[in-house]
C-alpha cells in the first residue's frame, strides 16, 4: 500500500515533509507530532557515533527539519510561506501601499507604548500587549479565510503586511516590559 | 517512561559491545564524572571514595601539576599558582573578569582570552581546564578498565560561543573525544525527567559556583524540548562568598590583605555560607599571616540582607525566560533545583515565592548534571537498550549576528532558536573591483556592536573584481547540536568560495591548540606518540564498525560496484590500523569517509522515507483522533 508513494521528492515543500496539506489552518498537534517523529530519526544525537559523512548529512537534515517546523508553527511565517508557494510576492520592504488610516492607528499605538514606557507603567504595557494580541488573533482568522476559503492571495498579502506591523509592535511592547524589569 | 519507539539501523549494541562513555560536569567549584553501569547512571568516585573533584589546579616549578583536593589544600599557601574557579575565565578577556583586583593571580593582559602567569609558565584557562578533564578521564579509565569512546561535557546553557569553544578545546587537549556539549540545565532535566516520568512544563533553576542558568523545558513522552533559556554566566555561589568576604573585611576592619590572607578569608567565607544552610548563625575565626585575628559571627538575617541583590539578579532572567517561552508562572508544573548554591535557604525561598510552589530538591544538586550527562553519553555512544529513545531539542542562548554599517548589529539567528539551525544573508561590495571583505561576528541582544560580545573577525578574500554592488556574497551561519557556530561564505554570481581567515576574539587559534597539545604531551607521563597512535586506532575501529553496521542494514542501496569500493576501503583501513603508521591510518580513514559520502545521504533519505511512510500507515489504520485528514498530500 505504501510502495505506490515511496518516491518522495526530498526537496519538496515544508508541508509535504510533515505530510500536511498546504493550508493556513493546520492541526498544530499533528505538526508537533510529525516534527518529533522525523527529528527523532535525523537528529545529530542519533549519529554521534556514526561516520563523519553521516554526521554531516544528519546536521543538514536536522537543520532543514527545524526550519520547516518553525516556518509552519509560526502563523505569520506560515502565511508568508504559503504566499511564496503561490508565487505571490509580499514585498516586505515597501509599505507605501498601506492605507493612511492604518498607519495613523499604528502611530497611535506606538505613542501609547512610548508613553507607558516613559511613565514606567508596567501594567499599561501588559494591557497593550493583551490588546495587540487580541487584534492579531482576529486578523489571523481573517487571513485564514483569505487563504484557505477564498484563495484570495492579494487580500492575504495585504493582511500579512498588516500583521507584520502588529508583530513589530508586539516586540516593541515586550522590549519595553523587559526594560522596565531591569 | 513510555518513549518514542523508533528502531534505528545498527543501534542496539550487544552487551559485549558496550562502549565506555562518560558524562562530565566541568564545574566552577567542583567537577564530576559519571557513567551508566547496568542501566543505572552513577558518579565515579576517586580511590578514597570521594565523588567530587575540586576544580582546582596547582602548578609546580618543575612542570608538575596537582588537581583536586591536593591542590585545594595548598591554595592559601600558594595562591598565585593554584587556580580555582578557572571556568570563570574560559573564553573571557581580562577586562571581563569581575573582582579581578581581589584575585591572587598574575593575569597577563593580552588581547583575546586572558592568560595566567604561573611558576610553570603562562597558562591559558583552556589548559587549566584540560588538567581537570584529564584527571577525570584518568579516573574514569581506571575505574571502567578501558579507553573511553567519548564524553558528553556539560556547559552552562548561557555560555556563549567563545566559552563553548574553549570548553571543547580543553577536552581536545585532555585527549577526550567530545560526543556532545550539553547544557547543564538540560542534563539535569534528563536525569530528573527520566527518573520521575515527568510530563509538562518544567523550569530548571541552576545556580552553580560561578554561573547561573534558567531553562524552561517542555517534557512530553520521550521528548525534552527547551523552550527558552536565560541566565548570567558570571553569577554564582562564588559571588555569595565574595559578599561575605567583603562583610568580614568591613566588620573586622582589616587592612589591605596579602594574596594568602585573601584566599584564607575567601575559604572562611565559603565555609560560613555552607554552615548557614543548616544553622542560623555561623562563627568565622581566622588567624591571618599579618598577625590579625578575625573572630566574627554571621547570622542568616545578615547573610540574606547582604546577598539580596544577588538573589534578585537571578529572578530577572527567570522572568525573561518565561516571557520568551510565552508562558506564565502558573503554567510551570515544577521547578527543579540544580547546583550546590541552591542549597542556600534564601534561594529556596525566593524561587518558591516566585513560582508559587515548593521547588523540587529530590536529586542531589551537586550530582544531577553529571548523572544526566552520563545518560546522554550512553545514548550517544550507541549503547541503547529497548525503550532508551528520547529526543533532546535544545536552543542557543544568545542571538548571533554580523556588524553592519554604523556599528549596528544585523541579527541572523535569534536567541532561543532550536538547534541545529542555519541562516544565510547576502552581502555585496561597495567599491568597484573590491576583492576582499571583512565580517565581524557578534553575539548578544543589543543593537550596538559595542554592547555585544565579539566572537570572531573574518576576512573574505578572492572575490572576483566587479562593479560595486554586483557581487553577491552569501554568508551562512550554521549552529550545530553543540551550540557552536560555523560561518561560510560564497560569491554567488561566480560560485567562488571565498577563502576565510578567522580570528577568534576570545578563542584560541588552531596553531595555539596544536602547540599546547605538544606541550602537554611533553609534560605528561603518557608516552605521547603511543597515546596518539592508540587514539587514531580507536577512531579507525569506530569508523570501521560504523561503516560495517551501515553496510549490514542498507546493502540494498548500493550497486555491486559501489559496495565493492567501500569494502575495499574498509579492508585497506583494517590493514592500516594494524600497523603503527599514524599518518597512513588517517589517510585510509579519509579515503573511507570519502567513499561513503553518497551512501550516507542515501541512508538518510531512506530513513526519512520510512518516517513518512509510517505516517500514512497510521492514517490508513484510522487510529488517530480523526480531527482532520491531512495525511494525503498533493
Amino acid at each position: 500500500m505504501v510502495s505506490a508513494r515511496d518516491e518522495i521528492n526530498f526537496n519538496s515543500d515544508h508541508f509535504a515533509l510533515f505530510g500536511l496539506t498546504p493550508a493556513f489552518r493546520i492541526d498544530p498537534l499533528s505538526l508537533d507530532k510529525r516534527f518529533r517523529e522525523i527529528q527523532a530519526r535525523v537528529h545529530p544525537d542519533r549519529f554521534a557515533h556514526a561516520t563523519e559523512s553521516e554526521r554531516r548529512v544528519s546536521l543538514q537534515w536536522a537543520t532543514r527539519v527545524n526550519e520547516a517546523y518553525q516556518t509552519l508553527k509560526n502563523p505569520l511565517a506560515r502565511a508568508q510561506y504559503l504566499l511564496d508557494l503561490a508565487g505571490k510576492n509580499i514585498d516586505k520592504e515597501n509599505n507605501t501601499s498601506m492605507p493612511p488610516e492604518f498607519l495613523m492607528e499604528q502611530m497611535e499605538w506606538r505613542e501609547a507604548v512610548a508613553e507607558a514606557r516613559r511613565a514606567h507603567e508596567y501594567g499599561e504595557l501588559e494591557q497593550l500587549h493583551h490588546r495587540v494580541k487580541q487584534r492579531m488573533n482576529k486578523r489571523y482568522e481573517q487571513l485564514a479565510e483569505s487563504i484557505d476559503d477564498h484563495h484570495d492571495y492579494a487580500m492575504a498579502a495585504d493582511r500579512v503586511r498588516r500583521l507584520m506591523f502588529l508583530e513589530k509592535l508586539l516586540a516593541e511592547i515586550d522590549d519595553g516590559m523587559a526594560a522596565l524589569e531591569a | 517512561m513510555a518513549l518514542l519507539h523508533i528502531a534505528e539501523p545498527g543501534e542496539s549494541a550487544a552487551p559485549h559491545q558496550h562502549k565506555l562513555a562518560v558524562g562530565i560536569d566541568l564545574g566552577t567549584t567542583n567537577s564530576l564524572v559519571a557513567t551508566v553501569r547496568s542501566g543505572l547512571s552513577v558518579v565515579l568516585s576517586d580511590d578514597l571514595g570521594r565523588p567530587l573533584l575540586p576544580s582546582v589546579v596547582r602548578y609546580h616549578e618543575d612542570g608538575g601539576v596537582d588537581v583536586g583536593y591536593e591542590a585545594q589544600a595548598e591554595q592559601a599557601r600558594d595562591p598565585r599558582n593554584t587556580i580555582v574557579s578557572v571556568k570563570r575565565f574560559m573564553g573571557r578577556g581580562v577586562r571581563d573578569i569581575a573582582h579581578r583586583e581581589s584575585l591572587p593571580y598574575d593575569f597577563e593582559d593580552v588581547p583575546g582570552m586572558v592568560r595566567l602567569r604561573t611558576v610553570a609558565g603562562v597558562k591559558s584557562p583552556v589548559e587549566v581546564s584540560a588538567e581537570i578533564l584529564r584527571a577525570l578521564r584518568q579516573r574514569a579509565e581506571h575505574s571502567l578498565g578501558g579507553e573511553l569512546v567519548g564524553a558528553v561535557i556539560t556547559v552552562p546553557a548561557y555560555f556563549d560561543d567563545a566559552q563553548r569553544q574553549a570548553t571543547k578545546d580543553a577536552a581536545k587537549l585532555a585527549g577526550l573525544s567530545v560526543l556532545r556539549l550539553l547544557n547543564e540545565p538540560t542534563a539535569a532535566a534528563i536525569a530528573y525527567g527520566l527518573d520521575n516520568g515527568a510530563e509538562g512544563i518544567y523550569a530548571v533553576y541552576d545556580l552553580g559556583g560561578g554561573t547561573f542558568d534558567i531553562s524552561i523545558l517542555k517534557l512530553s513522552r520521550g521528548v525534552f524540548e527547551v523552550m527558552s533559556t536565560g541566565g548570567d554566566s558570571a553569577l554564582g555561589g562564588d559571588d555569595f562568598d565574595q559578599r561575605i568576604f567583603c562583610w568580614i573585611l568591613e566588620a573586622a576592619r582589616l587592612k589591605p590583605l596579602s594574596a594568602e590572607d585573601a584566599r584564607l578569608l575567601l575559604t572562611c567565607a565559603r565555609e560560613a555560607k555552607e554552615y548557614l544552610t543548616n544553622h542560623g548563625i555561623a562563627p568565622i575565626n581566622a588567624l591571618l599571616n599579618s598577625g590579625e585575628r578575625v573572630d566574627l559571627k554571621l547570622t542568616t538575617e545578615v547573610f540574606t540582607e547582604i546577598t539580596r541583590t544577588l538573589v534578585a539578579k537571578t529572578i530577572k532572567p527567570v522572568r525573561k525566560a518565561l516571557r520568551d517561552a510565552g508562558l506564565s508562572v502558573s503554567e510551570v508544573k515544577g521547578v527543579v533545583m540544580v547546583g550546590g548554591a541552591t542549597r542556600m535557604p534564601q534561594i529556596q525561598h525566593a524561587v518558591g515565592e516566585f513560582f508559587n510552589q515548593e521547588p523540587l530538591n529530590n536529586l542531589d544538586p551537586d550530582k544531577v548534571v553529571a548523572l544526566g550527562a552520563a545518560t546522554q553519553a550512553n545514548l550517544l555512544a550507541g549503547n541503547r537498550g529497548a525503550g532508551d529513545d528520547w529526543l533532546l531539542l535544545d536552543v542557543i542562548p544568545l542571538s548571533l549576528g554580523l556588524e553592519t554599517m554604523g556599528g549596528l548589529v544585523e541579527k541572523l539567528i535569534p536567541r532561543n532558536a532550536t538547534i541545529p539551525v542555519a541562516r544565510a544573508q547576502e552581502f555585496t561590495t561597495f567599491r568597484d573591483g573590491q576583492t576582499a571583505m571583512a565580517l565581524h561576528v557578534v553575539q548578544g541582544e543589543r543593537e550596538l556592536v559595542s554592547d555585544c560580545r565579539s566572537l570572531a573577525r573574518f576576512e573574505l578574500r578572492g572575490i572576483p573584481p566587479m562593479v560595486a554592488g554586483a557581487a553577491r556574497i552569501r554568508v551562512t551561519f550554521q549552529v550545530d547540536a553543540d551550540g557552536l557556530l560555523a560561518v561560510t561564505a560564497r560569491e554567488q554570481t561566480s560560485g567562488v568560495e571565498a577563502s576565510i581567515t578567522v580570528k577568534p576574539s576570545y578563542g584560541l587559534s588552531d596553531d595555539e591548540i596544536a602547540n599546547m597539545l605538544k606541550d602537554s604531551m611533553a609534560h605528561s607521563k603518557d608516552d605521547a606518540v603511543r597515546r596518539a597512535l592508540k587514539e587514531t586506532q580507536v577512531e579507525a575501529q569506530r569508523l570501521i564498525e560504523a561503516v560495517q553496521s551501515a553496510l549490514k542494514s542498507d546493502r540494498d542501496l548500493l550497486t555491486d560496484e559501489q559496495y565493492a569500493l567501500i569494502e575495499t576501503a574498509v579492508t585497506r583501513l583494517q590493514t592500516a590500523a594494524l600497523g603503527d603508521d599514524r599518518r597512513q591510518i588517517s589517510q585510509a580513514m579519509n579515503d573511507l569517509e570519502a567513499e561513503t559520502r553518497t551512501f550516507a545521504a542515501q541512508r538518510m533519505d531512506k530513513t526519512i522515507s520510512k518516517a513518512m511512510a509510517g505516517r500514512r500507515i497510521e492514517d490508513l489504520a484510522g487510529d488517530e483522533t480523526g480531527s482532520e485528514k491531512t495525511g494525503e498530500h498533493a
